[in-house]
């Protein structure tokens, strides 16, 4: 037979699918029938309709070609991304939007990490926040609304609840409004682990009334921290770091709490010296070792001083 | 010869003329999302992103040329292969209108953001559906004159023809599974890991399917037809194809490496992703030994240059791919610039190149007449080489350089070493030079497109002798 085969178109083409549905089969299809293909972790949550709308954006646009939505579990990701991602936290993902390329940074945990107006911001002109971003600007999403007739199709199709005032409140939104609700709702089916403090509490700063910490301060600084801090540190998306207020504290700020907010950041309802954070300001301790830190409150004492 | 003057060729012409200007255009396309990488001023309007743009490249080059070349090459073969006339002649024109027409539907709905988001399966449901019918227009007329065939045995290029019918229907059918809310847009039926699963299983067969199974067709066909040398071990042929077809199924989940898919089909994907070494250079060795009885073709015949570069680079794609599967190096290179590096050694080194000599070869048999200019055809292959080698090579020295900037963590605090930001900053010098590779690409191409539009509007001119279609 095996020579006749070449003269058999039939049954040629017959053993070929069969060659194919094999490999289909098992890498494919029977995995499929499991239940390791359809985890859901217990506090995953549909889309809201405008997070939805915010979602269909984010394909439309192909955001996905440069960015990722999944964390890989490798020591140095975990540490840049946060936690990394797990198969239940995609139950509702159709299609999936993981990626396949890094253009830009992965998103699967930007949910709370900035402020909505960070967002709007950085949108409208990511150069404003990071000089050499090649990322496209999005403004003119602001410009077109988010299609409330078409929401409740597609709210049906995927089959997930929502209310009639959702629907309605959907009438004066706009795509970027959208958009920014999709971002702010990713990575948080997981909890954040946190990291064991850097320093201990009461820890006073070490490198006090070195200038030459206060210049390294001021570099890093100039590089991450100006944009949402504005280049003067009087207040842009982050609060004025050279008065005397502080948002958390009353009277004067310790060193320690300094440093723990620039190396832990904040996060949106997290306690803070028993008040409630509205969060937005990124946490740095994976990217700046105690030594940057520590020049940074440094810097920012500085500024005080002044005054 | 009297023979020929039975045979379709409208059909050949139409498709490998319209593959052609779809080709360049989305190549040009290539250019300019090559250069918003380093400009993202050129963003410069809502429908002309980045975002849309790269979905036009891709679809444009794998379906508008890919496909397009496929057809019109596929249509010759079978017809030589079997010698007989192409059994439906005038389905093929109309499948030629058809998918002239999907093209432009597909540009359009592209920029204005339609699309499915799943990596080669971006088009919407409508244009989907157009996409199978054409498929079984093709599927009918390669079966239907196969089975009318005069000639007893099947060569190899029908084998492969045959496997990439099946392959593509069955994965482009499955993976485009979804539910429509209207008529632009549709949900995918399934969801998270499990269409993450499904869509590489489709997508790295769509390139096995579309940019690796027709292409070693054209390769099995075109290479002993330009050089006169018989293909070297049919025994060699046999066992590099079953292989391939039965193993090309079970390694998609390579993509998916350390991402929350099952350890186990990502680890069973990697062993069959290590074995693809075999057939692939089961074709690559058959290549060379069949030339190598008289390699001085390589300076006096252009097309044996051609033909050998693109298995060449077939051979260095296959074994740098079974290596990206491996855990250790995808954690490296994985969502890197190192993987468009591989991506254009496949497309503009092996496909490119391959398809372009088997249209110098069939170009001027189709119009009866002989190839406009051999010395131009050599210059084409200079410039295209060395684009694909700049290309190539930048993205490849970027992509180790970011994967290191990524994971690098200070010994002194243990802290990450680079922010995003530094690694983006990184990248601009290397970005640019790929333009300027891709800029000498698309001159080659130019200078391919004009070689052959001058062909044939010289055949148009003046009918060539009798006796010149061999
Ligand atoms: C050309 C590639 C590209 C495209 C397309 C793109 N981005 Fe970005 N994106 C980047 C780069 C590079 C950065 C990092 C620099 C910056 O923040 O601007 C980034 C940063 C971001 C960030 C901040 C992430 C963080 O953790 O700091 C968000 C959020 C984001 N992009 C969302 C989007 C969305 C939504 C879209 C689609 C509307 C999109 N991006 C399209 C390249 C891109
Ligand atoms: C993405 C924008 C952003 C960046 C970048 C950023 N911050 Fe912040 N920062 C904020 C926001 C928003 C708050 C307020 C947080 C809150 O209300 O929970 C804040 C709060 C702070 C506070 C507390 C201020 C107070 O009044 O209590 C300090 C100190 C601070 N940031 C320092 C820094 C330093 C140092 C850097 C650079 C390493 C930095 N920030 C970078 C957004 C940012
Ligand atoms: C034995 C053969 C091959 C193997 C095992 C292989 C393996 C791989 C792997 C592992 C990746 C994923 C890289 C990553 O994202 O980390 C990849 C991507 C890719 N390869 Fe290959 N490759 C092979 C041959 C080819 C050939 C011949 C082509 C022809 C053009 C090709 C085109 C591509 C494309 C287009 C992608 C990008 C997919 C995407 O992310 O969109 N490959 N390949
Ligand atoms: C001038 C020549 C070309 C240039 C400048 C160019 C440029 C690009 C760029 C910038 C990307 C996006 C890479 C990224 O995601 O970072 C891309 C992707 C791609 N190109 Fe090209 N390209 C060229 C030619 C071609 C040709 C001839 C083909 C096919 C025959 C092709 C097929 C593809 C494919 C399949 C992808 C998707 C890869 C992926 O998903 O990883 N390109 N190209």
């Amino acid at each position: 037979m095996a020579g006749t085969i070449y003269k058999k178109p039939i049954l040629f083409a017959v053993v070929v699918t069969v060659g194919i549905l094999i490999g289909t089969a098992v890498m494919m299809v029977f995995p499929m029938l499991t239940p390791q293909m359809h985890p859901k972790l217990q506090n995953l949550n549909p889309y809201t309709a405008l997070q939805l709308a915010g979602r269909d954006v984010y394909q439309e646009e192909g955001c996905f070609y440069c960015h990722t939505q999944t964390v890989r579990p490798l020591k140095a990701e975990v540490m840049r991304y946060g936690e990394y991602s797990k198969a239940g936290e995609f139950a509702y993902d159709q299609p999936f939007l993981w990626g396949s390329k890094r253009t830009g940074p992965d998103i699967a945990r930007v949910g709370g990490k900035y402020t909505d107006k960070w967002h709007y911001k950085h949108f409208n002109d990511p150069r404003k926040l990071f000089q050499g971003s090649n990322m496209p600007s999005y403004g003119w999403l602001a410009d077109r609304q988010v299609d409330a007739k078409a929401a409740e199709a597609r709210m049906n199709a995927l089959g997930f609840p929502y209310t009639k005032e959702e629907m309605a409140a959907l009438s004066d939104k706009t795509k970027l409004d959208a958009l920014v609700a999709y971002m702010q709702s990713l990575g948080h089916a997981v909890p954040r682990k946190p990291r064991p403090p850097m320093i201990a509490k009461g820890d006073m700063n070490p490198l006090a009334g070195d200038m030459n910490a206060v210049a390294e301060g001021k570099k890093v600084y100039e590089m991450n921290c100006a944009a949402c801090h504005g280049v003067d540190a009087k207040g842009d998306i982050g609060p004025d770091l050279t008065d005397k207020e502080w948002l958390y504290v009353v009277g004067p700020v310790g060193d320690d709490t300094l440093f723990f907010t620039i190396a832990d950041g904040t996060k949106k309802d997290m306690e803070f010296e028993g008040r409630r954070a509205k969060g937005g300001m990124p946490s740095w301790g994976e990217f700046f070792g105690k030594k940057k830190i520590w020049s940074l409150v440094s810097y920012i004492r500085s500024m005080e001083e002044k005054e | 010869m009297a023979e020929d003057t039975s045979y379709e060729w409208k059909p050949v012409k139409g498709f490998a003329l319209s593959g052609l200007f779809w080709g360049a255009v989305s190549v040009l396309i290539g250019l300019i999302i090559s250069i918003q990488l380093w400009k993202p001023e050129l963003n410069i309007a809502p429908f002309l992103t980045y975002g849309k743009l790269r979905a036009v490249h891709v679809n444009g080059l794998a379906f508008g040329f890919a496909v397009a070349e496929i057809f019109a090459l596929s249509y010759y073969m079978v017809q030589r292969l079997t010698r007989v006339p192409l059994l439906f002649p005038k389905l093929a024109m109309v499948q030629l209108y058809i998918f002239n027409a999907a093209i432009v539907a597909a540009a359009v709905s592209l920029l204005a953001g339609m699309t499915q988001s799943k990596e080669y399966a971006e088009l919407e449901w409508p244009l989907d559906i157009g996409v199978v019918i054409l498929w079984v227009m093709f599927a009918v007329n390669i079966f239907g004159t196969i089975i009318k065939r005069k000639e007893e045995q099947m060569y190899i290029s029908l084998w492969y023809l045959i496997a990439t019918v099946i392959a593509v229907a069955v994965l482009y059918v499955v993976n485009n599974l979804a539910i429509p809310v209207g008529l632009f847009k549709s949900y995918s039926i399934f969801a998270g890991v499990n269409d993450a699963n499904i869509e590489w299983w489709y997508g790295h067969n769509a390139v096995g399917f579309v940019f690796t199974t027709p292409i070693l067709a054209m390769f099995y066909y075109f290479l002993p037809k330009s050089t006169g040398m018989p293909i070297y071990s049919h025994r060699l042929s046999i066992i590099a194809f079953w292989s391939l077809v039965f193993a090309y199924l079970w390694t998609g989940a390579h993509h998916l490496v350390y991402t929350p898919l099952p350890d186990w089909i990502q680890t069973v994907g990697i062993a069959f992703t290590m074995f693809m070494i075999a057939p692939s250079w089961g074709s690559v060795v058959n290549g060379y030994y069949t030339l190598a009885p008289d390699w001085s073709q390589m300076k006096t015949n252009y097309l044996a240059k051609f033909f050998i570069l693109g298995i060449t680079f077939y051979g260095l794609q296959t074994i740098q791919g079974p290596t990206q599967g491996l855990r250790v190096v995808s954690q490296l290179i994985h969502y890197t610039d190192w993987v468009p590096g591989h991506v254009h050694m496949g497309t503009m080194g092996w496909v490119a190149m391959t398809v372009g000599a088997s249209m110098y070869y069939v170009i001027p048999k189709v119009y009866n007449t002989e190839i406009y200019s051999v010395k131009l055809a050599n210059t084409h292959f200079w410039f295209v080489l060395i684009g694909q080698l700049i290309f190539s090579i930048t993205m490849w020295i970027l992509g180790i350089q970011q994967g290191a900037m990524w994971k690098a963590i200070s010994p002194d605090d243990g802290s990450l070493s680079y922010t995003f930001m530094e690694s983006v900053v990184n990248n601009y010098p290397y970005w640019k030079m790929r333009t300027v590779g891709g800029l000498l690409f698309f001159v080659g191409l130019c200078m391919f497109a004009y070689n052959i539009v001058m062909t044939v509007l010289r055949a148009k001119k003046i009918p060539a002798p009798a006796g010149q279609g061999r």
